[in-house]
């Protein structure tokens, strides 16, 4: 039997394997128990919750209530669309930011990237009522844009942090051929150093998305009129204080995994990509 | 026409003075190179040229143009750089159009270049491949292609060689110099490796400490040295420095002498203890002390000598070199009888 190869040895892989199994299967646990459930009755919920719908408990009622309760789809959508625009902004303001802080020397450029980074360390929610109050004193109220704005700046400090710690790694030749190249600083920006840290760009925005996505603070306080209500906000309405629709929260926290899964895995297909196509400085 | 000229260029970065009043000129079709130990401002001096990084003061004029205000891509220059910098996200063909791409030239013309290029450099093979995907080699001539492409009237090279192999670092010295003859194109390339500036230049200009020591055709600066430094970069093995007491000249002149204008001559005066012998095949290097001071001697051939014996050495009164204290070249007449 042969035990050690020349990458290391069977038996640690193994282990290795295995921890990181057993951790999958931990960490898939939850989500496979409110997919099961979300597909059985209120009674087998309780009665069985680990066991598989079958023909005499399976039962749509939760995503019937759902899709007839208030506008799911509408929910969804603002979801989406508050997610997805708060991930560009945070990564092109970001990365915008941070190529400057990287690339030239300005005075002050130390204390402007401290202060930048300080937000990290800040939580926005501290300023709630001062946003709340610069909402309403620009008609923000009920719009996506406040969601936006807010999530933008909760996100800039980390992603400014983290991507010119790595655009500071993008060497200075390499942007001095772009420049004999005859590409102009914009184009330097977008052509190569953006490509160059789409590892970290990824970092950046699967760290944000969730807390984005399942963020119930900022939209019951800023936009929780009917048609800005994002998809955390609309479950609510299943929560009640003495009674839960729980087949209408299991289905509708089932349905509000499927996008950020959907985004995830073309987030960390462009982290893995980032990382094997071996980058040469 | 003079294809490069700097006029009173100075460089500080901050308080720290890089360059000094460097006036260099290159006429058109000539390989200059600049030569000096590590942070003499070799590469500070070919970013100015290319335009990366701005004058404190002076003058750098592109085929007598005035360039000071024009940015790298304007200058019709075309750099190599040390790490290649090649794009690692563009296979090779595209590092090599991009440039192009930028000029807006038509497609076809920059299919043409690229296949010519490619074709020139042996990359045909490999225009798909990214640049992980390539030998250090391979990497250094896509690098090469990359600047050829974009048919520069000034071709700079900073370092080119030194991320290669001793033998690879030969073969593409060789290429380098056949590029120059089939391109004829003015070329400033930077090393610190005194073979490759004297195997290349037509011009070689030696820098220290941000100054110009001395500029002029490879065999002007061996046989006709400025001063004590130049002297002693240039060849291999460098040349030996003496006490000038040796020779009955004044104590605080030094003596300079080439390894192979010495020779083992049993009627000699000088006496020397043989500290090491470096057997070469074609030549032999003997490593001796006359007095405590180290002298080498380049032999022709092979001999047969060995650590600790005791030779007499002549000199060469033909080929001798006399320095005062600072190192400034004195005359030797005097001792050249
Ligand atoms: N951006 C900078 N800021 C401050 N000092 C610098 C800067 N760039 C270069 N220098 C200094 O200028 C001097 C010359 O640097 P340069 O890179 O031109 O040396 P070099 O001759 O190319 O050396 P090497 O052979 O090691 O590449 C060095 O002492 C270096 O420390
Ligand atoms: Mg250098």
């Amino acid at each position: 039997m042969q035990v050690h190869s020349a990458r290391g040895n069977v038996f640690n892989a193994t282990l290795m394997h295995g921890a990181l199994l057993l951790y999958t299967l931990i960490a898939l646990f939850p989500v496979f128990v409110i997919l099961i459930n979300s597909f059985k009755t209120r009674k087998a919920i309780f009665r069985e919750p680990l066991q598989l719908p079958n023909a005499e408990s399976f039962s749509l009622i939760g995503y019937e209530t759902v899709l007839k309760q208030g506008d799911f789809l509408q929910y969804f959508q603002n979801s989406m669309i508050v997610t997805v625009a708060s991930l560009s902004f945070i990564l092109l303001f970001g990365a915008m930011a941070a190529f400057a802080l990287s690339e030239y020397r300005f005075p002050g450029n130390k204390w402007m990237g401290l202060y930048l980074a300080l937000g990290i360390m800040i939580p926005i929610r501290i300023g709630t009522v001062a946003i709340l109050e610069m909402m309403v004193a620009t008609g923000l109220v009920n719009t996506l844009w406040a969601l936006i704005l807010v999530y933008v700046a909760q996100g800039l400090p980390l992603a400014v942090f983290i991507l010119s710690e790595f655009m500071h790694q993008v060497s200075d030749e390499l942007k001095n051929a772009a420049r004999v190249d005859g590409l102009s600083e914009y184009q330097i920006f977008f052509k190569i150093v953006m490509p160059l840290v789409r590892p970290a760009l990824a970092t950046v925005a699967v760290f944000n998305m969730i807390p984005i996505w399942n963020d119930l603070w900022f939209p019951l306080i800023l936009a929780p009129a009917e048609e800005t209500k994002t998809l955390t906000l609309g479950s609510q309405v299943f929560i009640g204080q003495y009674v839960t629709n729980w087949n209408a929260v299991l289905a509708a926290l089932s349905m509000a995994i499927l996008p950020v899964l959907v985004l995830y895995v073309i987030f960390s297909r462009q982290l893995i990509r980032g990382l094997t196509s071996g980058a040469v400085k | 026409m003079k294809a490069l000229s700097l006029k009173a260029v100075n460089k500080h970065f901050g308080p720290v003075q890089v360059l000094n009043d460097i006036n260099i000129e290159a006429d058109e079709g000539e390989f200059v190179v600049f030569v000096g130990p590590s942070g003499c401002g070799k590469s500070t001096l070919l970013r100015i040229i290319a335009g990366l990084e701005d004058v404190s003061s002076g003058e750098v004029f592109i085929n007598e143009q005035a360039v000071n205000q024009v940015p790298p891509s304007k200058r019709g220059i075309a750099m190599v750089f040390q790490s290649y910098a090649l794009y690692p996200h563009l296979n090779v063909a595209k590092n090599m159009s991009l440039a192009l791409k930028q000029e807006g030239l038509a497609k076809a013309v920059i299919e043409e270049r690229i296949q010519n290029a490619s074709r020139m450099l042996n990359l045909t093979d490999y225009l798909k491949r990214y640049p992980s995907e390539l030998s250090g080699g391979q990497r250094q001539r896509v690098a090469i292609g990359r600047a050829i492409v974009r048919q520069p009237k000034l071709f700079l090279f900073d370092e080119p060689l030194s991320n290669l192999d001793a033998a690879l670092r030969v073969n593409t010295r060789l290429e380098i110099a056949n590029l120059h003859k089939q391109l004829s194109t003015t070329m400033v390339y930077v090393t610190h490796d005194q073979t490759e500036a004297m195997t290349l230049a037509d011009k070689i200009v030696v820098l220290k400490d941000g100054r110009v020591e001395q500029a002029g055709s490879p065999m002007e600066l061996y046989n006709n040295p400025a001063n004590r430094f130049v002297a002693g970069f240039l060849g291999s093995p460098s040349m030996n420095f003496l006490p000038g007491d040796l020779l009955g000249l004044n104590g605080d002149t030094v003596i300079g002498v080439r390894p192979e204008h010495i020779a083992i001559n049993e009627n000699s005066a000088m006496s020397a203890t043989v500290l090491h012998v470096e057997q070469l095949g074609g030549d032999t290097n003997v490593v001796a002390s006359v007095s405590d001071n180290p002298v080498t001697v380049r032999l022709f051939g092979q001999h047969a000598i060995n650590e600790g014996q005791q030779i007499n050495l002549q000199l060469d009164k033909q080929n001798l070199y006399l320095f005062d204290p600072q190192g400034i070249r004195l005359d030797e007449t005097s001792v050249r009888h």
